[in-house]
């Protein structure tokens, strides 16, 4: 194939043919671009047809061979194992398709606990990377050398078997706060809402609406005549004072349901497994070193004339951060923040490791084992993650266009 | 009147040496000195113990845990499971086939690092090329008189290094034509290309180490088998490449157009375009990428102990369990997380060196 090409990149085609010459020969088909290039297409499409035929084929008269079923039928019937942790109601007799969605929720809930973490650990570690206090941004920068460069799967081993599972028994446990931590995971008090309790959370509702309307207002007073407002303050004390406010007012509508030792564990109260613990701090810890980073190159992209600018301004350096660096960081920070959640989503995968039961252990893992309908569960799963990163990336080219630069 | 320069007063003590510079770095105004301090304190109170259990108060000769007696940590568990650490269940006495390999691929990769040593293409070409053909019969054996050692009883660091090495070998190739085919004129080549990169870059890695175990023998006519490392290989590489091809357009990509465009005024054909002009420059821009690449495959090949593959951390899961040695976990894990450590760290140090380096350069971004 290579040759043909090169040749036709020596011909010269007609451009310097001498007048008298005889008629230009046709050119070979081969020759010409346009019917290569369709002629090369359908060979692909051909070969991949081929081998995608081959591999059903195979697969088809293998499951066979082997008495398996397929189709998804295996989705309605009963699972019969139990769950470790779940969000909704479930039990041995829900089918298998729930074991799906319980799965399901449980990889959705450690990412987003994940991404809460990391970010927060993330954003503090790369700004104080860049802070001028020697001891902060040696430290910091320790952090990141290190747990970049070690394995999540073995930080995911060290907090489980090294640390957790090495914690006391339920009777030694450790106390504070009303809660327990020992090796069974950590047992916390669980709020209970009672009568009235629903006038608070609509007081939180309602005071994200009212910020909503006082943004609006404020940015267009702003537009006509300058003045500003200080709409973030107000609207944190909104969302924060209004609940609290009413919460206190109205007795104090939410007991605490306190964990008691009976026997050998725990009754009540709310259980946080150390699975869940230990794959939520790793997978944190982890990430945020690489989040550091790219908040670091986020505020290390701003060039010093913006801030000089700023300051020439007579701004202060707390508004220049506000105003002038971090929404700049921004538009270099968020694609590859973006493609860090992603990973953390991916990575939470490793939970199987250590048993907690997320989509893949749950489905990839036990389901597929007692079904045996190995193409059907994996698709399943593969989908779903497949599914997160298309959104995901589809929602960084619409940011990317957005937020681009429009230069000349 | 004369007027002479009075000679320069040296800088306030305050201002210069130790004190000059704690001045400077560390206690410049309240804020920073109360920083300063919460997190000296913390580093010295959580450091020094640390330091004192590792070093300190810490075995390390003895044949088993009756010489664990100091409190400290018991290296002695660590010294007496090296050899499985290092090279799996492989027969005792073949251990110097790993470590010829190994010394071998060292010392090319110093020869590739070092900059004033010569012929640095033909060495890459051997290492990628001619290395792993060696690599794999001084493994394997069964020639030459060599002894014959099934994959499954590879395991350790050996087993790490085989498959980083071959996932990225691999995987370098395939992630130049998806690359290409993902730049392509044509429809056809381009989505299909964009499909399989966006699938695998998609799912996690682990997924696709289920598929290759649990799917991929039926996938094949009966009776062809495949053995597990093998699997797990194929599902690394196809998942690796599709991270680098991305890594290759971005090297592509980074190319002025007007390369491109000289090239075709040359009247050069687009195979000739690629090797002669675009590739040579894009692949020295390509190479931190490629590093980044490797140490994250580095990383990723724990995950193969999921589907019983035995490698460095899962040699150490396995001496965790051991009843003789039960409550040192936190050693193995440490000495694992060290060699790991080690590994990326200096990888990533060159690589940013690399960057530094090329960034100054020939000015090739556009």
């Amino acid at each position: 194939m290579s040759s043909d090409i090169s040749n036709s990149g020596h011909k010269p085609d007609g451009g310097s043919a001498p007048q008298s010459a005889p008629p230009l020969s046709k050119p070979k088909f081969w020759n010409d671009p346009k019917k290569r290039s369709l002629l090369f297409q359908i060979l692909l499409l051909t070969a991949l047809g081929f081998v995608f035929y081959t591999i059903i084929e195979n697969t088809l008269t293998n499951l066979e061979q082997r008495g398996m079923t397929t189709g998804f039928d295996f989705l309605s019937r009963e699972a019969g194992f139990g769950i470790a942790m779940s969000l909704i109601d479930y039990t041995e007799a829900s089918s298998y398709g729930m074991t799906f969605i319980v799965g399901l929720l449980n990889t959705i809930l450690i990412a987003v606990m994940g991404i809460i973490a990391a970010t927060i650990l993330g954003f503090i570690l790369g700004v104080a990377r860049l802070s001028d206090n020697w001891l902060i941004a040696k430290f910091s920068a320790l952090y990141i050398e290190v747990f970049r460069n070690i394995p999540l799967l073995l930080q995911i081993f060290f907090w489980y078997y090294a640390v957790l599972r090495t914690l006391p028994a339920p009777r030694q446990s450790i106390e504070f706060l009303g809660s327990f931590l020992n090796n069974r995971g950590l047992i916390v008090p669980a709020p209970v809402p009672e009568d009235g309790f629903g006038l608070v959370i609509m007081g939180f509702f309602g005071a994200i609406v009212a910020s909503w309307f006082i943004a609006r207002w404020s940015r267009k007073r702003q537009e006509l005549t300058g003045q500003q407002f200080p709409v973030i303050l107000t609207s944190i004390g909104l969302i924060v004072g209004v609940p609290l406010l009413l919460f206190l007012f109205s007795g104090l509508p939410l007991g605490l349901d306190h964990p008691e030792l009976k026997g050998f564990n725990f009754k009540g109260g709310i259980t946080v497994i150390p699975e869940l613990m230990a794959l939520w701090l790793a997978l944190s810890i982890y990430t945020a070193a690489f989040i550091a980073e790219t908040v670091r190159a986020g505020i290390l992209a701003v060039s010093h004339g913006q801030t000089e600018a700023a300051t020439a301004l007579g701004m202060s350096k707390a508004k220049t951060l506000r105003l002038i660096v971090i929404p700049q960081a921004m538009r270099v920070v968020i694609p590859p923040l973006t493609s860090q959640y992603l990973n953390l989503t991916k990575n939470s995968s490793l939970a199987t490791a250590i048993g907690y039961p997320d989509l893949v252990n749950v489905f990839a893992g036990t389901t597929l084992n007692q079904t045996g309908q190995a193409i059907e569960v994996i698709a399943m799963t593969m989908a779903v993650y497949l599914t997160l990163s298309l959104l995901t990336s589809f929602f960084m080219n619409w940011y990317n266009a957005r937020i681009q630069l429009t230069e000349r | 009147m004369k007027y002479e320069i009075q000679p320069t007063l040296p800088p306030p003590s305050s201002m210069i040496g130790v004190v000059g510079w704690l001045r400077k770095n560390l206690f410049n105004g309240p804020t920073n000195s109360v920083a300063t301090i919460v997190v000296g304190y913390f580093l010295i109170s959580f450091l020094v113990p640390t330091i004192q259990w590792i070093f300190i108060d810490s075995d390390w000769v003895g044949t088993s845990r009756d010489a664990c007696t100091s409190g400290g940590a018991c290296w002695v568990f660590i010294a007496n499971r090296l050899d499985q650490f290092l090279y799996g269940f492989y027969p005792e006495t073949e251990h110097w086939r790993p470590q010829l390999a190994f010394i071998i691929m060292i010392g090319s990769i110093i020869w590739l690092v070092l900059p004033q040593t010569p012929k640095k293409g033909l060495v890459a070409i051997l290492l990628l090329v001619v290395y792993p053909i060696i690599a794999y019969f001084l493994l394997y054996g069964d020639v030459f008189g060599l002894p014959q050692v099934e994959t499954h009883l590879w395991g350790g660091l050996t087993l790490t290094l085989v498959l980083a090495v071959v996932g990225i070998v691999a995987s370098l190739p395939l992630g130049i034509v998806l690359a290409l085919g993902r730049q392509s004129d044509m429809p056809i080549v381009k989505s299909v290309c964009v499909t399989f990169i966006e699938i695998w870059r998609g799912v996690p890695l682990i997924t696709v180490l289920f598929m290759a175990s649990v799917m991929l023998p039926l996938f094949f006519p009966e009776g062809m088998s495949f053995d597990k490392l093998l699997r797990a290989l194929i599902g690394i590489t196809l998942f690796q490449s599709a991270y680098m091809a991305e890594v290759i357009r971005g090297g592509l990509q980074a190319i002025p157009k007007g390369q491109y465009e000289a090239a075709d005024a040359l009247g050069l054909g687009y195979w000739q375009k690629m090797i002669l002009v675009i590739m040579p420059q894009a692949l020295k821009l390509m190479i931190p990428g490629i590093v980044n690449t490797f140490i994250a495959l580095f990383k990723d090949t724990s995950l193969v102990l999921i589907i019983g593959l035995f490698d460095v951390l899962a040699i150490g899961q396995a001496a965790n369990q051991d009843p003789d040695w039960i409550g040192y976990s936190t050693e193995s894990y440490l000495f694992i997380a060290l060699l790991f450590w080690v590994f990326c760290f200096s990888m990533s140090r060159y690589s940013q060196h690399l960057e530094k380096k090329l960034h100054t350069g020939h000015g090739n971004r556009a």
